[in-house]
């Protein structure tokens, strides 16, 4: 209906606010078929799919739809496909795997992923500790914390380091020099330059000399005599230029001071011992492998 | 002529002094309460378990305490002419509108380089300027403060305007603004202090939510009673849309923040919700503020201030009274989308996502009565940059309501889910639609407002455009790019089921993206920021218009 003053051309409501008026137009065709249109193909896909809640339940839908099924089945079905693979690497001795090039594909491929889900979160994406000193190993290297033979590996993943859920987590404590007294300031500061010695750094020889019998009664025996360090007790080399924690001066020196106890989770409980196997055969791989 | 204009109210001389006498007293009782609530915050502050709740009780007892001061010097004072537009709370409700947003699109540009810099989560901001404690401020500002003082101030104007009714309550609104100022402060010293119910949009603890519900409460009455006490016959669409925005994130709010407290000295509160039923409240909680304060409340803001800025009628009366309907009926049930292939069962999600579906058209009739008001009027798109504007804040609207029904279909979301499309797709609405309306809104506003004859600068309304909408469209292409691409790693898988990609890899490759982005959200501030300086010259240097019609006269 027109407003009789209307000064448009077409039919408008005949209200006013504030000097808007609204036009009487039809809802525009396309727009409500396309409503209509989403509505009907709502209530099929409520007749299709999981829908409307009743009483006990809800409308199951006639594909018989679920989720939590959908999902499930992909997994069996790429647990399946793998099946075989994962019993041969059960039944093939840990030192053979490399030795089966099929199987040894497939080892790094399934261990990459399994790396890139679990470990890459501290050992980083390329597995290469994050950066030097990060506290969190390279794996790239052939300087090993706890062996690096593929036996080693497994052990480590199997059951952590340092952690509280495994007995047979991988274990060793430093003391922390410093903070409980066992060594004086000057003692710390004449062995700390000792083993910037021993890793080919600058030091002061005179200090580093006085260093060398402390480092003798206080950290040979578990880094060796020659600072080369002892897997069976994962006491990183001191002799070489590879640092867990930093290797500058003042990094060293807190080290003595406070120590490290770094901790590594074990996997036994969250990857089958088929996914260990191959998550070792992968970072043996990675060029450090022993 | 259609029908009569109601006539003017008479006020006599007597009703006047008896007025008076009853404001007096009304007057001494906001003392005694102003002053109860400044001793009870103060003795609250004393026992507070937390800093937030005692930085919180010090906010109330300095608002109480401001409060009081000022009525102190303001008893008795005369009361206001009812013919008049209460335009002084609309005024300080357009500061505040510029201001937050200045806020929050600069929290959010810092936070968007944080993202692509970790190391700008600085040490010495630790724990209250890192990425985490950033972030809800971020959103809040921008929707909460920014959004939500834009609302307030056009929700104040418009309903004025089209019922011809001075603001319902004397200075209730005064109170819901300052209340709600109040309530941004809170909250925003909350999140960085640490104080957060962790739940998305709704961060704050229970004391805030309280506040906030008194508020709002208030905010209510003066709105309906302005309606109420209306001098046009029909209430115009745009105060459908502003009333549902109220009443609905009233019913949101109450619903998502039940919450009992530890203490009643502290912060912390434990919610009444658990599990996945905590999870669906929160999302029907968060999606519907998308839907009746991001897009319901806009879309009031949208139907006053396009057709006022094209001087041409609203396209069609059918449409918008079917889609305000469809809209309400609908966008309630579209939560459950926000949680596909979660603990939420099956159906659940069927009818978030098939009611998202069936939102589409709902959601473009806005659209259509947006744009198609323009015809006959296309001409000025060329002369007129804030009609420029509004258009396309309404082009980005009607392009974030196809792509959020197209997100929530399963198939899609299981690619889009927890990536950074998402964000692109919020931030195209929030910065596309819910900016451009709000930056619309105040070019129209402010030499109205402040009786100025024109803007100060039409070029640099120009220049805020093309910053604007350049700087959005960077923002969101390149968080689809990033968006798809992390969406496609995250499931990219080889022939026997292994996963290609650690999540290091994909953050990695998003890299350059994030810095695309951080360029578009700092255009973006900087066309703000342009537009505060001309508005600001507007109102100091542009002469003052000629005397406009400020009654409150009902249209002809």
């Amino acid at each position: 209906m027109a407003a009789p003053n209307s000064k448009h051309d077409r039919p408008t409501t005949g209200h006013s606010w504030d000097g808007i008026e609204e036009f009487d137009n039809p809802l525009p065709r396309w727009w409500l078929w396309i409503f209509y249109a989403t509505i009907i193909w709502s209530v099929v896909y409520w007749i299709l799919f999981p829908a409307w809640p009743l009483i006990n339940g809800a409308t199951a839908g006639v594909l018989g739809y679920s989720s939590r099924q959908d999902v499930e089945a992909e997994m069996v079905a790429v647990d399946d496909a793998n099946a075989v693979w994962y019993q041969r690497l059960l039944d093939t001795n840990l030192n053979d795997i490399a030795e089966d090039p099929e199987l040894q594909r497939f080892a790094v491929n399934a261990g990459a992923a399994i790396f890139r889900a679990q470990c890459s979160q501290c050992h980083g994406a390329g597995a290469d500790g994050l950066r030097p000193g990060s506290g969190f190993p390279n794996l790239l290297d052939d300087e090993w914390m706890w062996g690096g033979t593929t036996e080693d590996i497994v052990q480590t993943v199997t059951y952590g380091i340092r952690n509280e859920d495994f007995p047979d987590a991988r274990y060793s404590e430093m003391p922390s020099f410093g903070r409980d007294g066992l060594l004086t300031d000057e003692e710390i500061t004449q062995v700390v330059n000792h083993v910037l010695n021993i890793s080919g750094q600058a030091h002061d020889a005179a200090l580093a000399e006085a260093g060398a019998e402390v480092f003798d009664l206080n950290c040979s025996s578990c880094h060796g005599v020659d600072g080369g360090g002892d897997q069976f007790q994962g006491a990183p080399a001191l002799n070489n230029a590879i640092w867990l924690y930093g290797g500058s001066e003042a990094e060293i020196t807190a080290s003595v001071q406070n120590a490290h106890f770094g901790v590594m989770p074990g996997f036994a409980d969250r990857l089958s011992e088929a996914q260990i196997r191959a998550v070792a055969s992968y970072v043996h791989q990675l060029g450090g492998g022993q | 002529m259609a029908r009569q204009a109601p006539t003017l109210f008479e006020t006599g001389g007597n009703a006047k002094n008896t007025t008076k006498g009853r404001k007096k007293m009304w007057d001494y009782v906001k003392l005694i309460v102003l002053a109860a609530v400044a001793v009870l915050a103060a003795i609250a502050a004393s026992h507070a378990r937390d800093i937030a709740y005692l930085v919180h009780m010090m906010i109330f007892m300095g608002a109480a305490v401001i409060a009081f001061l000022w009525q102190i010097r303001h008893m008795g004072e005369a009361v206001h002419n009812q013919n008049e537009y209460m335009d002084g709370v609309v005024r300080y409700g357009v500061v505040a509108t510029a201001f937050w947003g200045v806020v929050g699109f600069l929290v959010g540009v810092v936070i968007a380089f944080q993202l692509a810099f970790p190391d700008l989560n600085l040490a010495a901001l630790q724990g209250y300027g890192n990425f985490g404690r950033l972030r809800p401020l971020h959103t809040s500002a921008v929707i909460f403060a920014f959004g939500g003082n834009a609302l307030l101030a056009t929700a104040f104007y418009v309903v004025q305007r089209t019922t011809a009714a001075r603001l319902f309550g004397g200075g209730l609104a005064w109170f819901v603004f300052w209340g709600y100022q109040v309530f941004i402060l809170m909250a925003a010293t909350g999140y960085v202090l640490g104080s957060t119910q962790g739940q998305e949009y709704a961060e704050p603890e229970w004391l805030t939510d309280l506040w906030l519900t008194i508020v709002w409460v208030a905010f209510l009455l003066v709105y309906l009673g302005t309606l109420i006490k209306r001098r046009e016959p029909h209430i115009y669409v745009a105060n459908w849309f502003y009333l549902a925005f109220i009443v609905t994130i009233a019913m949101l709010h109450l619903v998502n923040n039940l919450q009992i407290p530890v203490s009643l000295f502290g912060s912390d509160s434990v919610p009444v919700w658990s599990g996945v039923q905590s999870a669906m409240v929160q999302w029907w909680y968060g999606h519907n503020a998308v839907g009746f304060f991001l897009t319901a409340g806009f879309l009031g803001m949208m139907y006053y201030f396009i057709p006022k800025q094209a001087e041409r009628p609203v396209y069609s009366y059918k449409l918008s009274i079917i889609h305000f309907w469809a809209l309400i009926f609908l966008y309630i049930w579209a939560g459950p989308h926000h949680l596909h292939y979660t603990a939420l069962p099956d159906w659940a999600q069927t009818l978030g996502m098939t009611f998202s579906i069936m939102l589409w058209m709902p959601s473009w009739g806005g659209m259509i009565n947006g744009l198609m008001t323009l015809s006959g009027a296309w001409d000025k798109l060329r002369t007129d940059p804030v009609i420029r504007m509004m258009v396309v804040a309404v082009g980005f609207y009607g392009m974030a309501t196809f792509e959020g029904p197209m997100m929530s279909i399963r198939a899609v979301n299981s690619l889009s889910h927890y990536t950074d499309w998402t964000i692109g797709h919020v931030h195209s609405g929030a910065l596309g639609w819910n900016g451009m309306i709000t930056f619309g809104a105040l070019y129209y506003l402010v030499p109205k407002l402040w009786k100025r004859e024109r803007l100060y600068s039409l070029s640099l309304v120009s220049w805020h455009f093309w910053l604007a909408t350049i700087g959005i469209v960077l923002y969101a292409a390149s968080m689809w790019v990033t968006g798809i691409m992390e969406g496609l790693m995250w499931r990219q898988v080889d022939a026997q089921g292994f996963l290609v990609n650690s999540f290091a890899d994909t953050v990695a490759a998003k890299f350059p993206m994030y810095v695309v982005r951080g360029l578009g959200g700092t255009m973006f501030l900087v066309g703000a920021l342009i537009m505060c300086y001309n508005l600001w010259m507007t109102v100091r240097k542009v002469g003052e218009a000629k005397p406009a019609a400020t009654a409150a006269v009902a249209a002809e």
